[in-house]
């Protein structure tokens, strides 16, 4: 851990020293300009969950430990990360004890004590505030202030990785003073306290207009001498990506684009020559893949539309995906290599895992998939009795492989639609393509035929990921209980409705192993289960794109965690 | 005369057709056609839009390329041999594209502008003419003009989209839903312009005059009123044919329009908007070809407008 | 005529109170779900717990019910209160309409978003009617003129090719090559100096621009068309034998005839500029109005649509009564009792 924490102050030191000599003074370097095509319509973390929220208030509240852009947890307000050897965890995993760091000032200038952190944990987890991220705070039993600078969270069961409450820019600590009376359902009325929140973080709201601009200044009560060199930060949202990356790449208006999700040439045209700006990509655990029906989401069905209904085989099974060989014909139809290139560039690599990161997780064996056989896939199809009809669309005793492929509207997705249909065409699978309305799409209303979750077409597309490093929430989604029906609301996580015993048995294994050795192997075994039975079909392993203008010194990107994360290190190059 | 003008310019306007009518109607006929001839905008606007309608239905005879198919080693091409307007960024061609999209573009853009003319200039008339019905039909109208119009998309896809698809197949069914949608959610603008002009013109001395001689009401409103409202009609006409063209891709990203890889002008502008300093043929064509459309239509109206007006018609 | 005034808004409320149910009833129908932009890493059952908050869990008529006595009643109130510094009732537990995104009063909101809208959008209506009539009238009064073939083809492009693609290239042309005005519309600029006040014409003029050429489009070809169907009615000949001057005859008796029909469309699009320009206020980040109201329906914040809708709906039947009013008064023969 001391070598760790050695390593970091030298890391700080390098990126302060590279742009200015000496350490200098504060706000030495003016207003910070971000541009977040999306703009945040609160900086309260705890009411709205969306990512443009969460990073907007980063920059002002802090957790006790944050991760970096190689998914590395580091103590923030904290001392140290408490671990077993340490003392900080209990051997059985169903306690953890953080320390907070001394004399650290909330911008108003009190001090941050462990009664901050208790109240934290009480507001999210009252059940009328309507807490966005209350599964951060699962499966506790009490958070217990030891002394004013100790906290003991105490959970139900044996947690192996016991870091996901106040970890992260999804759990960050709040003001009890400030907020004391705004929990409950009271939460939605505070909207004074719910736009200007107090923080720790190297900044303080000035100025808040919801989903327009956030108007911030330099905390003058920050920990860190010297820091941050801004002296203040202009937070725009509103547009659309490409005209924030030209922002900061050909007009030099912005410092900093979030999000540039745009097709690579135009990015690459813009970065090319005398360009203002930088491109840079994290990447994180995003996997843009193929959702596989494994129930008939055909219309005629009525109340039993794309609903598992279980039993033998599956009572109510797909037509030809429930057939393995369609399935890995499809998967090994597509070039993936000719997706990354036009929709993705160097924000996307081939992936052929849905567990892609981090590295330590991530498995080898499913790398049939990096290269297109078409022959393959033929010759699996022909094999398994799928003949090609006089249209050249192959069929088997009537049914002919005719695939609804949805997925949200995005210039990005409806490219690699086109693609895919093409490639499919060759291996006589005949395609029709529909694209939904993001909001409707995502929006998760049970009135709607067209979310992502009722599944009413037989492949969707969307990329998923998980927060924090530990994928055992993530992997439970495929498990039989997960299954997206009726009786939940189309409630669950797994939209494939897979369900497999042998899966669940490594899942339920998963859940009682604390060594990380073990847990790794189970990982990537549930993994290469879902891959090699082709419940899904991964695509590209996607990152964030940002773009920072060359006078820009200090991001990095981060998919783990706020990609302002280390905001109070950036500032101009002299 | 015994049709309404509004259907006349709907025939006039889609064939041109002038030597059939005159068949029927013959000493009128031919004096508007006469009339119409001596335009050389309304000529000009005939011809364009004749040789727009040729291209794009004949057009995909000659140039044989399938615009779906993917050539994944062309992308973002210029005018190339094989390529004459280059290709996108997936590596279509964009000439196919083009084509195909203006099928698709001419009979949407023709069709909800004429279904949102009908309805406007139908309930302008009646509100302007009926005192009884003006409060009724106006307070309709401001209903229809208050309601919010992407979530009313939404609600109408959810509605009707799967019974469409089931009745008359994912294409026919699609286009009948985009061009009533458009339709309906368009005709506001012309009858409340339409009631204005009807409001004053009921009042003035030819039609008290045939109102005192007996004449039926039905007649001076098809004889004396609906020839003397063609002006702002055939205004809405034109902007109805830009607006139904653009509106229609506004659509398609609702998931309300026609699946992604169905090309149309207006869908192909958005599209290429983003590419504009990589491949600006991209955005070129379907730009110029939608306002040629729109321009020829509105000569055409100019010139059809001229030719039913009797006091212009004589000289 | 004061007794059809008082009529008709009499009538106003009923239609109204029809409205505000319509558009109710569509946003209760319309797909989407306020906890539809979290991140998938959110669980159902806590997406669950948030609808419960927002008070979704209660039956359609219900919520209508409460809207309708936060629209009329409390919001009212809250306003007199503020404004003379009184407190009548309960102040204190007097619930306001709050966005569900934002979890702040929508009125305020809306507020907030006015000027920026009123400047943008109102100055290009503006400009856009300023330039539409007089290119009209020379149009007409020059039929088939070298002026009036040119204005012809300008006005289409102008209304066929939509602002999505104007915006851009103006960006492209001002902001990127020639580095005249800036691509971002800063909100949070105060013209509290002459400085300022360049700035602030600087950043406007695009988007202004772009809107007004817009709407210049349309709303002349209508001018050009009213005023042709007036020059050769009997009562100009008649203007003209008389001797008058063919000034007075174009500008008197023409144009007052001419702008009854244009006159229903410029009132009509009056309530359009509080609607704002969605497009226009996205490409240019001007963050008005109207990209309030996209963002709440993608949201599906019920709320903030239901009382930017009806608002808008209040203005549409206002400025429809003034247009009729106003034909009155320009066309004497129109009688409305």
């Amino acid at each position: 851990m001391r070598k760790q924490i050695l390593f970091w102050v030298s890391l700080f030191a390098t990126i302060s020293m590279a742009g200015s000599a000496w350490a200098a003074d504060r706000g030495r370097d003016g207003e910070l300009k971000l541009l977040y095509w999306q703009a945040p319509s609160t900086m309260m973390p705890y009411l709205s969950g969306g990512t443009k929220e969460l990073e907007a208030s980063s920059i002002v509240i802090e957790p006790l430990a944050r991760y970096d852009n190689d998914g590395k947890m580091w103590p923030w307000l904290a001392e140290e990360i408490p671990t077993v050897e340490n003392g900080g965890v209990s051997n059985d995993f169903t306690s953890i004890t953080w320390k907070i760091k001394k004399n650290i000032k909330w911008s108003d200038g009190s001090d941050l004590t462990s009664e901050d952190v208790v109240f934290t944990y009480e507001y999210c987890t009252h059940p009328d505030t309507g807490c966005t991220q209350s599964n951060y705070y699962n499966d506790i039993v009490s958070v217990e202030a030891l002394d004013s600078h100790t906290i003991r969270i105490n959970f139900t069961v044996a947690k192996p990785f016991p870091y996901s409450a106040f970890v992260g820019y999804n759990a960050p600590i709040l003001q009890k003073a400030q907020f004391e009376n705004c929990v409950g359902a009271k939460a939605q009325e505070c909207t004074e306290e719910n736009f200007h929140p107090i923080g720790t973080g190297p900044f303080k709201v000035v100025d808040f207009k919801p989903n327009d601009v956030v108007v911030l200044e330099a905390n003058s009560n920050y920990r860190e001498e010297g820091k941050p060199a801004f002296s203040g930060v202009l937070f725009k949202g509103g547009g659309d990506a490409a005209s924030a990356a030209r922002a900061v790449l050909e007009t030099g208006e912005m410092h900093y684009a979030w999000n540039l999700q745009v097709e690579p040439e135009i990015l690459n045209k813009m970065a090319e020559g005398d360009s203002k700006g930088t491109i840079i990509a994290g990447f994180g655990t995003a996997v843009e893949r193929l959702m596989v029906n494994f129930t008939n989401p055909d219309a005629a069905l009525g109340e039993d539309r794309a609903e598992y209904l279980g039993g033998n085989n599956n009572r109510n099974a797909h037509p030809f995906l429930s057939d393995y060989a369609v399935r890995r014909a499809l998967s090994l139809a597509i070039d993936r290599q000719i997706l990354v290139d036009a929709g993705y560039g160097f924000a996307g690599k081939i992936s052929c895992n849905v567990l892609p990161a981090p590295a330590i997780y991530a498995s080898t064996a499913n790398d049939e998939c990096k290269t297109q056989n078409v022959d393959e896939a033929n010759r699996l199809l022909d094999e398994a009795g799928w003949a090609r009809g006089s249209d050249g669309v192959r069929e088997k005793d009537g049914v002919r492989i005719s695939i609804l492929y949805q997925t949200s509207t995005n210039s990005v997705r409806q490219g690699t639609q086109a693609f895919i249909k093409e490639m499919w065409k060759a291996i006589g699978v005949e395609t029709e393509l529909r694209n939904i309305d993001a909001s409707v799409f995502f929006g998760g209303d049970i009135g709607s035929p067209d979310t992502y979750q009722k599944f009413y077409a037989d492949i969707e597309m969307y990329t998923n990921t998980f927060s924090g490093t530990d994928p055992e929430a993530y992997m439970n989604s495929w498990t039989c209980k997960e299954v997206a029906r009726r009786s939940n609301n189309w409630g669950g996580n797994n939209m494939p409705r897979y369900c497999n015993p042998d899966y669940d048995a490594l899942a339920t294994q998963m859940s009682k192993t604390a060594n990380l050795d073990e847990r790794i192997r189970l990982a990537k075994s549930m993994n290469d289960m879902l891959m090699q039975d082709y419940a899904m079909i991964p695509l590209i392993h996607r990152g964030g794109v940002s773009a920072y203008s060359n006078d820009l010194m200090g991001p990095v990107g981060n998919e783990w965690d706020s990609e302002l994360w280390n905001i109070a290190d950036w500032h101009i190059h002299k | 005369m015994t049709k309404p003008s509004a259907s006349l310019s709907k025939q006039s306007l889609l064939d041109s057709d002038g030597t059939r009518l005159e068949l029927e109607h013959r000493s009128m006929w031919t004096d508007v056609w006469r009339q119409f001839r001596k335009h050389k905008g309304a000529l000009a606007g005939v011809f364009v839009f004749v040789f727009i309608s040729v291209a794009v239905f004949v057009g995909p005879i000659i140039h044989g390329v399938d615009p779906n198919a993917i050539d994944f080693t062309a992308r973002n091409l210029g005018p190339v041999w094989s390529h004459p307007l280059g290709t996108d960024n997936i590596g279509h061609d964009t000439l196919a594209q083009m084509l195909a999209g203006g099928q698709v573009s001419l009979a949407v853009g023709l069709s909800a502008a004429f279904i949102a003319l009908l309805l406007g200039t139908l309930i302008g008339v009646l509100a302007g003419f009926f005192k009884a019905l003006d409060g009724p039909l106006m307070r309709f109208t401001d209903l229809f003009l208050a309601l919010p119009i992407l979530p009313l998309l939404l609600v109408t896809i959810l509605l009707f989209r799967d019974s469409l698809r089931a009745t008359f197949g994912p294409e026919t069914g699609i286009f009948l839903l985009i061009v009533s949608i458009i339709g309906v959610t368009s005709w506001m603008h012309t009858a409340r312009v339409v009631r204005g002009d009807v409001l004053s013109i009921k009042e003035r001395e030819f039609v008290t005059a045939a109102h005192s001689i007996g004449t039926r009401r039905h007649r001076i409103v098809f004889r004396h009123i609906l020839p003397n409202v063609l002006s702002p009609i055939m205004v809405s006409a034109t902007l109805g044919i830009a607006n139904a063209i653009i509106t229609e891709s506004a659509l398609s990203f609702l998931g309300l329009g026609f699946p992604p890889d169905f090309p149309t002008w207006g869908r192909l502008l958005y599209d290429g908007t983003n590419f504009i300093q990589i491949t600006p043929s991209r955005v070129i064509w379907p730009g110029l070809f939608i306002a040629l459309t729109v321009l020829s239509v509105n000569y055409i109206g100019d010139g059809l407008r001229d030719a039913l007006d009797p006091r212009l018609r004589g000289r | 005529m004061v007794q059809y005034i008082i009529r008709r808004l009499l009538s106003a409320i009923p239609t109204l109170l029809i409205i505000s149910f319509v558009i109710f009833a569509i946003l209760d129908l319309a797909p989407g779900d306020p906890t539809g932009n979290l991140p998938m890493t959110v669980p159902p059952e806590v997406r669950e717990k948030i609808r419960l908050s927002l008070g979704l869990g209660e039956p359609m008529h219900i919520r209508y019910y409460k809207w309708l006595v936060q629209f009329f009643v409390n919001e009212p109130l809250n306003i007199i209160e503020h404004s003379f510094g009184i407190v009548i009732g309960d102040g204190e537990n007097r619930t306001r309409i709050l966005s569900w995104a934002t979890r702040s009063p929508v009125i305020d909101l809306i507020v907030e978003r006015t000027p920026q809208t009123l400047w943008v959008v109102g100055l290009s209506y503006l400009f856009g009617i300023l330039m539409a009539i007089p290119i009209g009238i020379i149009q007409a009064y020059r039929q088939y003129s070298l002026f009036d073939q040119i204005g012809t083809f300008v006005a289409m492009i102008g209304f066929s090719v939509p602002t999505f693609f104007t915006g851009v290239v103006a960006i492209i042309i001002f902001s990127v090559q020639l580095k005249w005005f800036p691509m971002i519309y800063d909100t949070t600029l105060e013209v509290n100096s002459w400085n300022n006040f360049v700035l602030q014409v600087k950043q406007m003029i695009m988007p202004v621009t772009v809107l007004a050429f817009y709407q210049a489009s349309q709303l002349s070809r209508f001018m050009r068309a009213s005023i042709l169907d007036n020059l050769n009615l009997d009562y100009v000949r008649t203007a003209r034998a008389k001797g008058r001057k063919e000034n007075a005859v174009l500008m008197i008796h023409v144009l007052r005839n001419s702008l009854i029909p244009v006159v229903t469309l410029i009132a009509l699009g009056i309530p359009s500029i509080f609607g704002g320009a969605i497009i226009t206020e996205q490409i240019f980040r001007v963050n008005g109005l109207g990209q309030l109201l996209i963002i709440a329906i993608q949201g599906a914040d019920i709320p903030t649509v239901q009382t930017l809708t009806f608002l808008f709906a209040v203005l549409i039947v206002i400025f429809n009564l003034i247009a009729d009013v106003l034909y009155g008064m320009l066309d004497p023969r129109i009688r409305y009792d």
